[in-house]
């Protein structure tokens, strides 16, 4: 748990399954030193980040709006539990529901477009990006003085 | 053993069909494939619709190539493992995924070496074959670039990037 007290910063890192996850696993040195709560998809996914908190929320694509609706349910109930002071998200619509929600409870928040939006972000990351307070893009092509801004990559 | 993955979210039948027919042609009896939900079974390669996240990892680890689509998650777990990879966009316009950004990170990540590509399923056959003759493979580290890392850690711990 690489020393965190019950005053470090209260973190919760959120993203869907299969790259995103990948992405965000990749984040890890970032948040030493927090207490940091992991949120994906699938239970075996916790088996990535043994010793912390982990919760599952059902997955869904932006073409199912029942799907999406549950979604966002179980990652409201996610952010009102952890009350994190921090949210970071790589993607893509659990991050887009993390971030807006736990910004109206004062938290602050950071979205990464993934790294496989070479030539435009992505729709979500459009959408949620200015209701970040660190946007960021993988390439710096993408970069504008306004956001998203660049700072390196997972790769 | 070759190891194909479509990813988790949807299936990729161009994909799977034409390794399937590869395998065959070739006589290969040492691909497992990752196929996804509803998509149509190869009739000569092993295969299953799901993996979960460890036994993904798992099969990565002991394969010797990959044959995926070009989702990161298969890219970022094959260079962590130093495999060698051969990627095949999906298409926005066969609706396949919801656009061609993959078709982007395929030519990016080619041309600096860090995947094999086959842009579709005709070029694949070819590409394969160049795959197991000249198996090249980059290693990346466990973790996101320096930079990347301290930007994210300087917001959380100082409240600025």
């Amino acid at each position: 748990m690489s020393g965190a007290t019950p005053k470090s910063p209260r973190v919760l890192a959120i993203s869907s399954g299969g790259g995103h996850w990948v992405q965000l696993l990749r984040l890890r040195p970032a948040f030493e030193g927090c207490r940091v709560t992991y949120a994906s998809v699938r239970r075996s996914q916790a088996s990535s980040v043994p010793g912390h908190r982990f919760h599952t929320f059902p997955d869904a694509t932006r073409w199912s709006k029942v799907g999406l609706v549950r979604m966002a349910v179980k990652v409201a109930w996610i952010v009102v539990r952890e009350r994190p002071d921090v949210v970071i998200s790589t993607g893509a619509a659990p991050g887009y529901f993390a971030i807006r929600l736990a910004r109206l409870l004062g938290a602050r928040t950071i979205w990464l477009d993934s790294v496989a939006n070479v030539r435009e972000l992505s729709m979500t990351g459009r959408a949620v990006g200015k209701h970040a307070h660190l946007w960021l893009t993988q390439w710096p092509e993408l970069a504008r003085p306004e956001g998203p801004h660049y700072h390196g990559s997972v790769l | 053993m070759i190891f194909v993955t479509v990813g988790a979210q949807m299936p990729f039948d161009r994909l799977v069909l034409a390794v399937d027919l590869w395998a065959r042609g070739r006589g290969r009896h040492d691909v497992y494939a990752q196929i996804g939900d509803a998509g149509a079974t190869p009739t000569h390669i092993a295969w299953t619709r799901f993996l979960e996240p460890p036994e993904f990892e798992r099969r990565v680890r002991e394969c010797h190539a990959i044959v995926a689509h070009a989702g990161m998650g298969s890219i970022l777990t094959a260079l962590e493992h130093e495999k060698p990879i051969l990627v095949m966009p999906r298409r926005g316009a066969l609706r396949e995924t919801r656009n061609d950004h993959q078709v982007d990170t395929a030519e990016r990540l080619a041309a600096t070496g860090k995947v094999h590509v086959a842009m579709d399923e005709h070029a694949l056959p070819h590409a394969l074959d160049d795959l197991l003759a000249h198996p090249t493979a980059q290693r990346i580290g466990p973790h996101a670039s320096h930079d990347l890392i301290t930007a994210v850690r300087g917001f959380i711990t100082k409240g600025n990037a």
